[in-house]
């Protein structure tokens, strides 16, 4: 099982219930070419940076997958098929997410051996804090 | 490339840090921002979709700057230029723009 991020740009002139259904049917997909849907974020209405199918606009869509590569060429393939997908992008997600982790370990590690040292040299002004409420 | 030129060129290039040179002012147009950006904030994933952060790394034209420009560490900007490419991909960021 390997972590996707599938973004795709819907054209503007779809409205707001089409885009609804367009996700849920999107979610069948998913789950008949054994995946499992993470998360569904609608990015909204953006303006494109050049124009892709003579459109200015459009419709940001965000599906995070868990899944085989399987999944994704169905699902790819579904949206190559449907006229209202202007533009898509599949990125693997799971190697960087792994390495995040690994930088975010290390850096707290970093973080509570800096604690460390430093309280160890600061045990003096501690005693004198707790003074107050005694 | 510069075999046989002897003298003239020579001197400047293994000096380039050289105050008073022909082009000595030149040095102070902009100052280098001495850390990287994503190393300074924590940022692992430099997210492609983050149009607002990723577009703040290319030129007017589009391009992508180079890290004696932005300070960038080489890790940060391996996987910046990577995050710019897909931005670009996704009709987040111009390919080029301008004339």
């Amino acid at each position: 099982m390997r972590n996707y991020e599938i973004i795709f740009i819907v054209r503007p002139d779809v409205t707001e219930e089409d885009v609804d259904k367009l996700i849920a049917q999107m979610e069948g997909v998913v789950a008949g070419a054994g995946g499992q849907v993470e998360k569904v974020e609608k990015l909204g209405r953006r303006r494109l940076a050049y124009r892709v199918e003579k459109q200015r606009e459009g419709i940001y869509v965000l599906f995070r997958l868990q899944g085989s590569g399987d999944t994704v060429k169905e699902f790819e393939r579904r949206l190559k098929v449907l006229d209202t997908v202007i533009k898509y992008l599949t990125i693997r997600i799971d190697e960087d997410l792994e390495r995040a982790e690994k930088f975010k370990a290390l850096r707290s590690k970093q973080e509570s051996k800096k604690r460390r040292s430093k309280s160890a040299a600061a045990p003096p002004p501690q005693p004198a804090a707790e003074v107050p409420p005694a | 490339m510069a075999a046989p030129r002897t003298n003239s060129g020579d001197p400047d290039r293994s000096q380039p840090r050289r105050e008073g040179g022909p082009q000595g002012p030149k040095k102070q147009f902009f100052r280098r921002r001495k850390v990287c950006k994503f190393c300074e904030e924590a940022i692992d994933i430099i997210d492609y979709k983050d149009a607002r952060l990723v577009g703040g790394f290319i030129s007017e034209r589009g391009k992508i700057l180079p890290r004696r420009l932005t300070g960038t560490c080489s890790t940060h900007q391996r996987s910046l230029s990577l995050a710019i490419k897909r931005a670009r991909n996704i009709a987040l960021l111009p390919f080029s723009t301008g004339v």
